[in-house]
């Protein structure tokens, strides 16, 4: 085991990333035990805005799609938002956008039950402690922590754990962080969730039905179409009570399990309150509850140095910087004019090291997703009537906390565990407005010229799509996207990301099995396919790579 | 001899009831296409008491075939990884980071060499070296060199690894192939594509329970896809394939004339949908090149074809 004092600086790579979507490396600097500073590399690089050069408007978000698997329906959403603001669309027909809602929905309830159990959850829990587990007070906890929880056998749980390890094949649990001082829980609470694991990954399953009723399946729903949704058909009483009944499934499993669980960690890793936070955040909005674009569930704002004020957002103050990049030039671009050659220069943390770029908002780094949403929306709404403010209100009640925690790790997880309680309970009245036998979708036709710009809230935070289009084909795609914002390198003013500013004075007791810098990691979601993008807007020849 | 009692105490111990998995062997033996008598050889066959080790890595990808297996609901997931398989490497689910799974990746690899299925999700970026792709600083298609040929078997998931799909789309930026473009013609380990964006779960399943049962691969056409899965047109399973039926799609671009694979009769998610059935028309999202050759996917017109390197 490293010294956890020692004053002699160390450098941790963790290459890859695990747990989460995509390829991600992070450099940490320790001193003192701690990390002094940090370097994020996002490490594969598609192309997909030079593929998207050339082709029809319409088919973009068959492609953009593809952008990620895990958020399969978010850069689908942004590509059609683009092309409708360029072809002029504000108001879609009500089913339409009720229907995108829910498709957006079912996706937050997924996703983020996905990532708090198979992603996020083996930072705190401790798989191996849970084979010491007494079974019978394992049930008396987990009756004492969420008493209409579904009856679970914990013996069978421990005794198929057991035959488990016993096989010698550990699968995707072989070779954790197994013992490591960090894991504060009690065995029973260890055993209580691999339960938990296990049901969640049959609960996703169901789940993510709500995406095939209608959206034809899951992954990569196949219902949108510029103009609207194709599944008009769908839209019948059957198919809403097939919805409203894998809906109250899921709702009754984060009442149950999600949110119940969180609490366990925040309360058995309270230090966790304090760490890992961020200064900026920004919030593009989400969830259009009528035909007015302000209308909406998460409203649009930007926080600054963590105050309690939220400033309007200016879309035209973004910019990306590709200093610190695999890019030529210096220059710091607005996606609308972006311009970049990829040129990859080896691994370099004191020059270029990601393919991913780094985006600012008025020359300032922004964290994006459940955090900041959770924020944006508290601090909005002053009224205590409020769908958020009331959930926020009632969770901080309970563990006698101030809102400023939230911007901690542990406020993240928290913030994303509420946020997916939230969104259950709308939906419910989302279902109950679709109108059967109407229609869903308006056809329209792409502009010969003409720009737009698709903005929404993914579960991992503000997405943008901006589109050019000359002589109806794609002459310009550019998506910035939510891992950009919180895992982007320094950019021009040497200023560190997000994730790399949050993970500075992260406690590390054993440099050889940092398990702490993984909590703040996962906290944020990583989704690097859908962080790491170019833009090309002269021709697709142009673009090389040296390799040195 | 393990007889039927102790094996089915053995199978419900790990977590499976004996009905739960025999109905599980009744999916695998419709969608392998055999007879219901099957069934209990299926049975014996993924009861066994070694789960062979399963290496998935993860190239130039969005991951959206993992989590179309992560929707297996015969089995289950929990039930596919701690009853069937042994999910020794996948970069997505696992406890364990940075060096210490690189090091698990080599190891298991060299341990079971020649036993192991290496499941490959994702292209491989060959241009400039592979720059494009790198995991703990190797190169992917380094990677895939050294783990893809020790494998009993390679199973390219989804048009990416099968025949280098979207970053393989025109221009093709990163010089993006499938598996067996990017090994060339000297890889002469078996290997399975699993074409479809992504494919559905049941034909995941069945090719390895199709192992598992014969000893082999399943019967594969002439793009190595299992035939039980793509041996039929999309447009001959339709059940709107009437042109007179007005939910016919083919006037705004339907590809199911063109495409293999066996979504309207298996269809997604438990049985719930398949796109068409949504209102969405076919875009042959199974076939080599789709993103070129069938776009435009709103229109009738055949796409602009471009190269394909197998």
């Amino acid at each position: 085991m490293a010294q956890a004092n020692s004053t002699i600086s160390k450098k941790i790579v963790l290459d890859p990333i695990t747990r989460i979507e995509g390829h991600l490396r992070i450099e940490t600097e320790l001193k003192d035990g701690k990390v002094a500073d940090a370097w994020s590399t996002g490490s594969l690089f598609r192309g997909i805005e030079i593929i998207l050069k050339g082709r029809n408007p319409e088919d973009a978000w068959l492609f953009t799609q593809r952008v990620c698997g895990v958020c399969t329906y978010v850069h689908g959403a942004a590509s059609v938002r683009s092309v409708e603001d360029a072809v002029g669309l504000t108001v879609l027909p009500g089913n339409a956008r009720i229907i995108r809602n829910l498709l957006m929905g079912a996706q937050f309830l997924h996703d983020h039950l996905i990532h708090f159990y198979h992603l996020h959850a083996l930072d705190w829990v401790d798989i191996k402690s849970a084979l010491a587990a007494d079974p019978t007070k394992t049930s008396d906890l987990a009756v004492k922590i969420s008493p209409d929880a579904p009856y679970i056998d914990f013996e069978a749980v421990r005794n198929r754990l057991e035959t488990f390890v016993k096989s010698g094949q550990l699968g995707p649990f072989a070779a954790g962080y197994w013992g490591h001082p960090a894991y504060k829980l009690s065995s029973e609470e260890n055993l209580l969730f691999v339960a938990h694991y296990f049901e969640a990954l049959r609960q996703q399953a169901r789940t993510a039905r709500m995406h095939a009723i209608f959206g034809g399946k899951n992954p990569h729903v196949q219902s949108l179409r510029v103009g609207g949704v194709t599944c008009e058909e769908d839209i019948n009483d059957t198919r809403i009570e097939e919805f409203r009944t894998i809906l109250e499934e899921t709702k009754d499993f984060i009442d149950n399990f999600y949110i119940p669980d969180v609490h366990v960690f925040a309360e058995k890793y309270p230090e966790w309150w304090t760490l890992g936070g961020s200064d900026n955040f920004l919030v593009y909005g989400e969830f259009q509850e009528s035909d007015k674009r302000e209308s909406l569930l998460f409203p649009q704002g930007v926080i600054f140095n963590g105050s309690d004020k939220v400033e309007p957002l200016d879309t035209l103050q973004i910019f990306e910087h590709v200093t610190h990049s695999w890019y030529e030039g210096t220059e710091a671009l607005h996606p609308d004019t972006g311009e970049t050659v990829p040129n990859y220069t080896g691994l370099n943390t004191s020059d270029r090291y990601s393919w991913l770029k780094a985006p600012r908002y008025l020359g300032l780094p922004m964290e994006v997703g459940p955090l900041a949403r959770i924020l944006v929306a508290y601090l909005t709404e002053q009224t205590g009537q409020n769908r958020v403010r009331q959930t926020v209100d009632s969770f901080l009640k309970k563990f006698r906390l101030e809102i400023g925690s939230l911007n901690s790790t542990l406020g993240r997880t928290a913030a994303r565990a509420l946020e997916t309680q939230i969104i259950a309970e709308a939906m419910f009245e989302w279902i109950d407005a679709l109108e059967t036998g109407e229609g869903a979708y308006a056809p329209s036709n792409i502009p010969m010229f003409g720009e737009g710009m698709g903005l929404n809230e993914a579960p991992r935070g503000a997405l943008g799509h901006w589109i050019n289009i000359e002589n109806a084909k794609i002459a310009n795609y550019q998506m910035v996207v939510p891992s950009t914002w919180n895992f982007g390198p320094r950019c021009a003013e040497n200023i560190p990301g997000p994730v790399e500013h949050a993970l500075v004075n992260t406690p590390v007791a054993d440099a050889g099995r940092p398990l702490e810098i993984l909590r703040t990691i996962h906290s944020f979601d990583p989704c690097i396919a859908c962080a790491v993008h170019v833009l090309d807007r002269k021709t697709a020849r142009k673009y090389q790579v040296k390799v040195m | 001899m393990t007889s039927e009692s102790e094996k089915i105490h053995r199978v419900s111990q790990k977590g499976m009831t004996r009905r739960d998995f025999m109905k599980f062997c009744g999916v695998v033996a419709g969608a392998l296409g055999l007879e219901a008598s099957f069934g209990p050889r299926i049975f014996k066959a993924l009861a066994s008491d070694q789960r062979p080790p399963i290496l998935w890595l993860h190239f130039a990808e969005c991951t959206g075939c993992t989590e179309s297996v992560l929707r297996t609901t015969s089995p289950w997931f929990d039930e596919l990884i701690t009853d069937k398989v042994s999910l020794d490497y996948h970069e997505t689910l696992m406890a364990a980071a940075g060096e210490t799974v690189e090091t698990l990746l080599y190891e298991t690899a060299a341990k079971y060499a020649g036993q192991f299925f290496c499941v490959v999700e994702g292209a491989i970026p060959t241009a400039n070296q592979g720059v494009y792709g790198m995991i703990g600083g190797r190169t992917m298609v380094s990677i895939a060199k050294e783990i893809c040929p020790k494998a009993k078997a390679v199973i390219a998931i989804g048009t990416c690894a099968s025949f280098g799909g979207l970053p393989a789309a025109f221009p093709n930026p990163t010089g993006a192939k499938g598996v067996k473009g990017a090994l060339g013609r000297s890889f002469n380990v078996p290997l399975v594509n699993l074409p479809g964006c992504p494919p559905n779960p049941v034909t995941f399943v069945g090719t390895l329970a199709s192992y598992l049962l014969l000893g082999k691969l399943p019967e594969l056409d002439d793009y190595a896809r299992p035939v039980f899965a793509y041996g039929k047109k999309v447009h001959e399973q339709c059940p709107y394939r009437d042109k007179n039926e007005d939910r016919c799609l083919e006037d705004i671009g339907c590809k199911g004339k063109r495409t293999f694979n066996n979504c309207p009769s298996v269809k997604f998610n438990d049985g719930t949908s398949w796109p068409v059935q949504a209102g969405h028309p076919c875009i042959g999202c199974s076939e080599p090149q789709f993103w070129d050759r069938m776009t435009p996917f709103y229109s009738e017109s055949e796409g602009r074809g471009g190269e394909w390197d197998d």
